[in-house]
């Protein structure tokens, strides 16, 4: 069995964000990382591999994204993928969802996976539907959130939270699932693993080797335009209090609920 | 190509809620841009309740009484037929886990745009474009499309209209699912796991999230809770790992609440959950990260340990109270 988990980098949460007082926006700039929620993925992937139920021959971490995305791939290789596969082309960027998932999708056609997972989410909040798109593209049955996922030969048995109560999912392999943050607790890599991460396979492609038409990607291929940024509806900003004295603390909170006749 | 097709998801014999508030944000644009606003639903549906969605303003509604309801991928398949057949220039969805993965395999599958967590749709030269909130809510960007588009909206983003009594013309379709799409079958749905709690008449809540640490951190949140006269309230995370009940739990695929009180313990604040309480009069939030975005929406917000101060404060609110 192959597995392509879908990682993507995002800029760092641990770094402080900063907000551009010129643009009023987020400085985005700065340490970027592999996204948190696709953690998840590749240790579901390596939980596959360990639960014996299938062979697992291969994990394969692929990409899409600016030459500084090979550290997202680097990420990604410690925690257990076998290589990976970075996507970079000039003609790429400004792709929206749809654009990406075709290029993602052409990748993933390459590769030929039994099972291609990703994280529920990316941590920069762009879109958590990723998985939807390059499912249909490569035409294969689709679920998102999954919190349980039990393999068996040519078939997975998903649990997720929808709409109504948790509901429970039989799929055929291959499949596209992207999990959510609760189906797991990822590993940290081992020292020796991250020295390791970068002597693993790399294969950079370009759009040319890969049959990517470019008139189906970037910005020109986009079918949604974005712009027009804005800053939202002004609330009031809230107090603040750093609990120093939990005492001081909580006698400031009693009279802030007090004051609005909340402990009547 | 005019028109909107808005998705109506159903369960025992009801619409819901989002749905609704799409079905009604598609009739009210579709007003707007002088053509019709339908709805497709899925499955098992009978006449009175497809044709009641026209007390929401749509005109006509399509069947699909074969295909599955529950999984994404067989309404992708209905849609995309029947947008192509009636030349709908634009699909819409009311907030909602099911209307993602729908959109976003609809516009694969006709190579649309799409954007999602819309919390706004406008009309500008005759089309609609969408705004959505992007970077944690720090900004709103503005979405036109090319060609056809697919608007997916953020939960609660769509008020539902008051009901009118129109009745909506029913159009049974017959579809041929793709291959894939039927692939992957629903064993059970909508299992509730765990307590059944009320906590939706609540005008006081505690909320929990991960930043409790274990499950017996709910322990503080109960008390709190118990001396405030209030309900305990949670957030996914906390109950897919099984900390609290199902029934509790606020946000994207779960209830929306507006008390007069919500006190947020450990919760980081995520769109996902913010989208299920926004609306309460007073947020308090404690966290230990500071940087934690819920303290940018809260009105009160205690940056320090929770295992220090829930305690100390349920003490407190115990002695006020007498």
């Amino acid at each position: 069995m192959k597995i392509c988990v879908l990682v993507k980098e995002v800029p760092d949460a641990a770094v402080e964000k900063r907000i551009n007082p010129a643009t009023g926006r987020m400085d985005r700039s700065g340490e970027r990382n592999l996204n948190p929620y696709d953690t998840h993925a590749i240790e579901a992937a390596m939980q596959v591999r360990e639960g014996g139920e299938v062979e697992v021959d291969e994990i394969i971490a692929v990409t899409m994204g600016p030459d500084s995305a090979v550290r997202a791939l680097h990420k990604a290789v410690s925690l257990g993928a076998d290589r990976s596969v970075h996507l970079s082309d000039e003609s790429l960027a400004g792709s929206d969802v749809v654009a990406t998932g075709y290029a993602l999708a052409k990748v993933l056609e390459r590769e030929s996976p039994d099972l291609v997972l990703l994280g529920q989410q990316s941590d920069d909040g762009e879109c958590y539907t990723i998985g939807a798109v390059v499912a249909d593209y490569l035409k294969m049955p689709s679920l998102t959130q999954v919190i349980q996922m039990d393999v068996t030969p040519g078939k997975l048995r998903c649990e997720r939270q929808a709409e109504y109560g948790y509901d429970t999912v039989e799929i055929q392999l291959p499949a596209v699932i992207s999990v959510g943050d609760a189906i797991n607790e990822p590993r940290y890599p081992s020292l020796k693993a991250i020295m390791g991460a970068k002597k693993k396979p790399l294969d950079a492609v370009g759009i040319g080797d890969i049959g990517i038409e470019a008139d189906r990607v970037g910005e020109a291929g986009s079918k949604v335009v974005c712009g027009d940024f804005k800053a939202p509806p002004k609330k009031a900003a809230g107090e603040i209090i750093e609990d120093e004295d939990t005492n001081d603390t909580v006698e400031k909170i009693i009279a802030w609920l007090d004051e609005r006749k909340l402990l009547s | 190509m005019s028109g909107i097709l808005a998705y109506a998801l159903h369960y025992e014999g009801a619409f819901n809620k989002n749905s609704l508030g799409g079905v009604s944000e598609a009739a009210k644009l579709a007003s707007q841009l002088g053509c019709e606003a339908h709805a497709v639903v899925i499955g098992d549906v009978s006449d009175e309740l497809a044709a009641s969605l026209g007390n929401y303003g749509a005109t006509k509604v399509f069947r699909a009484k074969d295909a599955p309801e529950g999984l994404a991928q067989p309404v992708v398949d209905v849609m995309a037929q029947v947008m192509d057949d009636a030349g709908h220039q634009y699909a819409l969805f009311g907030g909602g886990l099911l209307g993602f993965e729908i959109g976003a395999g609809l516009a694969a599958r006709l190579n649309a745009g799409v954007t999602m967590e819309v919390t706004q749709v406008n009309l500008a030269d005759g089309k609609l474009t969408a705004e959505r909130p992007i970077h944690g809510d720090s900004s709103i960007s503005t979405s036109s499309y090319k060609d056809r588009g697919i608007i997916i909206g953020r939960l609660n983003a769509f008020e539902t209209a008051a009901p009118g009594d129109a009745t909506a013309e029913v159009e049974d379709v017959a579809v041929a699912l793709s291959e894939f799409s039927t692939r992957a079958t629903m064993v059970t749905r909508g299992e509730q796991r765990g307590a059944d709690v009320d906590i939706e008449g609540a005008n006081i809540l505690v909320a929990g999230g991960r930043g409790l640490g274990k499950p017996e951190g709910f322990e503080l949140c109960e008390a709190l809770a118990d001396a405030l006269g209030g309900a305990v309230a949670a957030t996914r995370a906390v109950v897919d790992a099984g900390w609290y009940p199902y029934s509790t739990q606020i946000g994207q695929t779960g209830k929306t609440v507006s008390p007069k009180l919500y006190l947020a313990a450990g919760i980081s604040g995520a769109i996902q959950h913010k989208v299920g309480f926004q609306s309460s009069e007073n947020i308090v939030a404690i966290n230990k990260d500071s940087n934690a975005p819920i303290f940018e929406y809260s009105d009160l917000g205690i940056v320090g340990d929770l295992n220090k101060i829930l305690p100390k404060l349920t003490e407190a609110v115990k002695a006020k109270k007498g």
